[in-house]
């Protein structure tokens, strides 16, 4: 292990420049680590975003010599090369400043596509009982865990070339909610992500699978959703 | 053009590339079948001039090709160019509208030409 990281990392807005630094290496560091260092001891101007540091909160994205990950959880002695690492701001969203971007675009979009649960309760009512075993309870539990991190929409390429596009992790929650027995938001939900630029424009290329730090496949939420809406089309029940 | 358009847009294709899917299959059976009696003009004249079967097959294979190819077109100009949408309707209604004739007037002219 050399003893010296040598680290690039991005300056200024989006007509910026990547900025040397010289860090010193440590046995288990993150790449958070790495940027918290700067910021502590080399640069306090550095901006960034974290919050729990335990891949839990979904704020720390970044790009790592070239590809999206969440920082905090990833070890530099997975990504570096050669002792030397990269890192730039998310793509395919706003960069304020340094490594911090505007992350607005993209939970606007998670509300645009339903991603907010509609109750048919009320608090008095008795809990809904789903067997976990239930198919559309499975479906639901697979894309659950996301953090909403933007790992996934800084990877997936139809939103660099259609900026519109709702987005993986927006279609994946809409999903999770269209296969949730309590949800009663039910076919409206599938006209908010039927469209050019919903569902119907993912090209099942799988970027955002192959990135997700969960693990997710909003691939296949997607495909699901494509699925459903085309039987919500033929119905006429758009 | 509203969500609902947009998303018959898209099962339109997927529809059409089924039939598509049939037809590419049936055709390239029938060329590999048919090329074994000769090549020659007339040959394929006689073949397939007059018939109503062959005109019909190939008046759906020119109408999925019709609806399958400017949809694709729509959206990789919608993707890949700073097109206006009213633009890249325009270019994928003239494109469909191309193949229909082209297409359908090479089927009329040998159901026309009659059985050689
Ligand atoms: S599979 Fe779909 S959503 Fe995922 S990266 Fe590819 S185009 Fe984007
Ligand atoms: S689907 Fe995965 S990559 Fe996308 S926001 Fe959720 S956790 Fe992050
Ligand atoms: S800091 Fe919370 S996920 Fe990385």
């Amino acid at each position: 292990m050399s003893e010296i990281l040598v680290v690039e990392i991005w300056r200024g807005a989006e007509d910026g420049h990547f900025q040397s630094f010289d860090v010193p290496r440590l046995e288990n560091q993150t790449v958070l680590d790495v940027v918290t260092y700067v910021q502590r001891k080399l640069d306090p101007g550095l901006s960034y975003r974290f919050s729990c540091r335990v891949g839990m909160c979904g704020s720390c994205a970044m790009t790592v010599n070239g590809t999206p990950r969440w920082t905090c959880r990833t070890h530099v002695s997975r990504v570096a090369e050669d002792g030397q690492l990269q890192i730039a701001p998310l793509r395919n969203l706003p960069v304020i400043k340094d490594l911090t971007v505007d992350m607005r675009n993209f939970f606007d979009k998670l509300a645009k596509a339903g991603g907010a649960f509609q109750s048919t309760k009320a608090r008095t009512d008795n809990f809904a009982q789903i067997p976990p075993a239930d198919p559309r309870r499975k479906q639901a539990d697979a894309g659950i865990e996301c953090i909403g991190c933007a790992v996934c929409y800084a990877a997936c390429d139809v939103v660099t070339w259609k900026p519109t596009y709702l987005g993986p992790a927006a279609l994946n929650r809409a999903w999770t909610l269209v296969n949730d027995a309590r949800d009663g938001m039910g076919d409206k939900r599938l006209s908010l992500v039927a469209g050019d630029d919903g569902c119907i424009a993912c090209h099942s290329q799988q970027g955002c699978q192959e990135h997700c730090p969960k693990n997710l496949s909003p691939t296949a939420a997607i495909a699901g959703l494509k699925r459903s809406v085309a039987v919500a089309a033929l119905k006429g029940k758009l | 053009m509203s969500e609902v358009t947009q998303t018959r847009l898209w099962l339109a294709q997927r529809i059409s590339a089924m039939v598509l899917a049939v037809a590419v299959a049936i055709h390239l059976t029938g060329i590999i079948i048919a090329i074994q009696g000769g090549l020659s003009a007339a040959e394929i004249i006689g073949r397939v001039g007059g018939s109503f079967t062959l005109a019909a097959f190939y008046g759906v294979f020119v109408l999925a090709c019709a609806v399958h190819a400017p949809i694709g077109l729509r959206t990789v100009l919608a993707e890949m160019t700073d097109l206006k949408p009213v633009s890249v309707n325009g270019i994928a209604g003239a494109f469909a509208a191309v193949i229909l004739l082209m297409g359908m007037q090479a089927v009329l002219g040998f159901y026309g030409l009659g059985g050689g």
